[in-house]
């Protein structure tokens, strides 16, 4: 038996444990692990960052990240760290960069990557977005909610998103916290956007984008209020569920000790050289 | 001769900084449906109240079964009841009261 055939027969022995775990499994959406990419609690404020993660894992969510300032110490890391284990959830660190210039963006990309687990870009400006979108370090791309000419999600740019991997984040906050003609404009906007990154397979991850409990709502609810964007209902599950949770868990690997290139790994070093 | 119209029914917790009556749950809940579908959709909707706790702080809603996501939308989209902030969550939808309350209950 030859290499490849070898290969081919592991490869369809793979699959079929698979399928046979999932045909054992119920395919029941409550199975799915719902993800807050981003909740915004006043982390200094200790009372408030409780009560919202422990909010959370009420209204079905099983990972939260909490986004840090790029300087944070190790203490406060461990602090929200202990009050979400504390609530049975799962936290994840992250930080969004709010650069002026591509320049600086690299710059923070070079200094902070690798101490947080998700690293998103607030988008003010063209060639910001543009940089952000073709760099693999960036994992998510967001855009002001409140000014729709700085929103630089277009084709070129889910196109280079596409190519490095980067998610198109859409906080539902805003949508909450609008009314009237900036409320129509926006879902205007998300529509379209949604659209342009439905065609270039660029994941969609939906946040909270809550700063308190009032703005906070379920996964299932989110996925309804997407779709007064256009967004599937299935898809608007996907973009709470697996998508973010794909992203959480590549940098989980990328960021673990063994890690050498995808797909490789150290397993075991020798002793004693 | 006209199929029977399946509706469903919706179980929602309200959480708000000041005790709320069914009026207030009601008017909130048209307002958003309005807000965001307008009078067409709202028409469709086939919206009513069933039930009302004010002491557990919970509704149960029926509508039509094609206009659930419509009704989850709005009762998402609700940020304030009487001026005051209000949040209502969705606790689970069914089809009949009974398998409605049984899935709240187990839900706990």
């Amino acid at each position: 038996m030859c290499a490849s055939q070898r290969f081919l027969l592991t490869f369809t022995y793979l699959s079929e444990a698979e399928k046979t775990q999932n045909a054992s499994q119920p395919r029941d959406v409550n199975m799915r692990r719902f993800v807050d990419l981003h909740l915004r609690p006043w982390i200094n404020d200790p009372d408030q960052v409780e009560r919202m993660v422990r909010k959370s894992p009420e209204l079905g969510y099983r990972l939260v990240s909490i986004p840090l300032p790029p300087n944070v110490t190790r203490d406060k890391v461990d602090q929200l760290q202990s009050i979400c284990s504390d609530a049975k959830i799962d936290f994840v660190s992250r930080v969004d960069f709010v650069p002026k210039t591509p320049g600086e963006l690299l710059q923070d990309l070079r200094r902070f990557r690798r101490r947080f687990e998700v690293v998103s870009v607030a988008c003010t400006s063209k060639s910001v977005a543009r940089q952000a979108a073709k760099d693999r370090r960036v994992d998510l791309l967001s855009f002001p909610a409140n000014d729709i000419h700085k929103r630089f999600f277009d084709r070129a740019e889910a196109e280079l998103a596409s190519k490095a991997l980067s998610g198109l984040e859409i906080e539902m906050a805003p949508l909450l916290s609008l009314s009237g003609y900036s409320r129509i404009r926006l879902l205007s906007r998300l529509r379209r956007e949604v659209a342009i990154a439905k065609r270039f397979n660029v994941p969609v991850v939906i946040s909270s984008g809550a700063t308190n409990e009032y703005l906070m709502r379920g996964p299932h609810d989110c996925a309804a209020l997407a779709t007064l964007f256009d967004m599937p209902l299935p898809y608007a599950l996907r973009a709470l569920s697996e998508n973010p949770l794909a992203i959480v868990e590549r940098n989980r690997e990328k960021l673990s000790p063994g890690y050498v290139a995808p797909g490789v790994r150290v397993v075991r070093r020798k002793t004693g050289v | 001769m006209s199929r029977r119209l399946r509706k469903r029914y919706l179980a929602l917790k309200i959480v708000s900084e000041q005790p709320v009556n069914e009026r207030d749950i009601m008017n909130a809940v048209w307002k958003a449906v309005l807000q965001l579908f307008g009078e067409y959709g709202a028409s469709k909707a086939g919206l009513s109240l069933i039930e009302c706790n004010s002491q557990k702080n919970y509704v149960i809603l029926r509508c039509s079964h094609t206009a659930v996501d419509v009704v989850r939308a709005s009762v998402a989209s609700i940020t304030e009841m009487n001026g005051k902030p209000a949040v209502m969550h969705v606790l689970g939808v069914s089809g009949t009261l009974r398998a409605l309350r049984r899935k709240v209950l187990l839900q706990g």
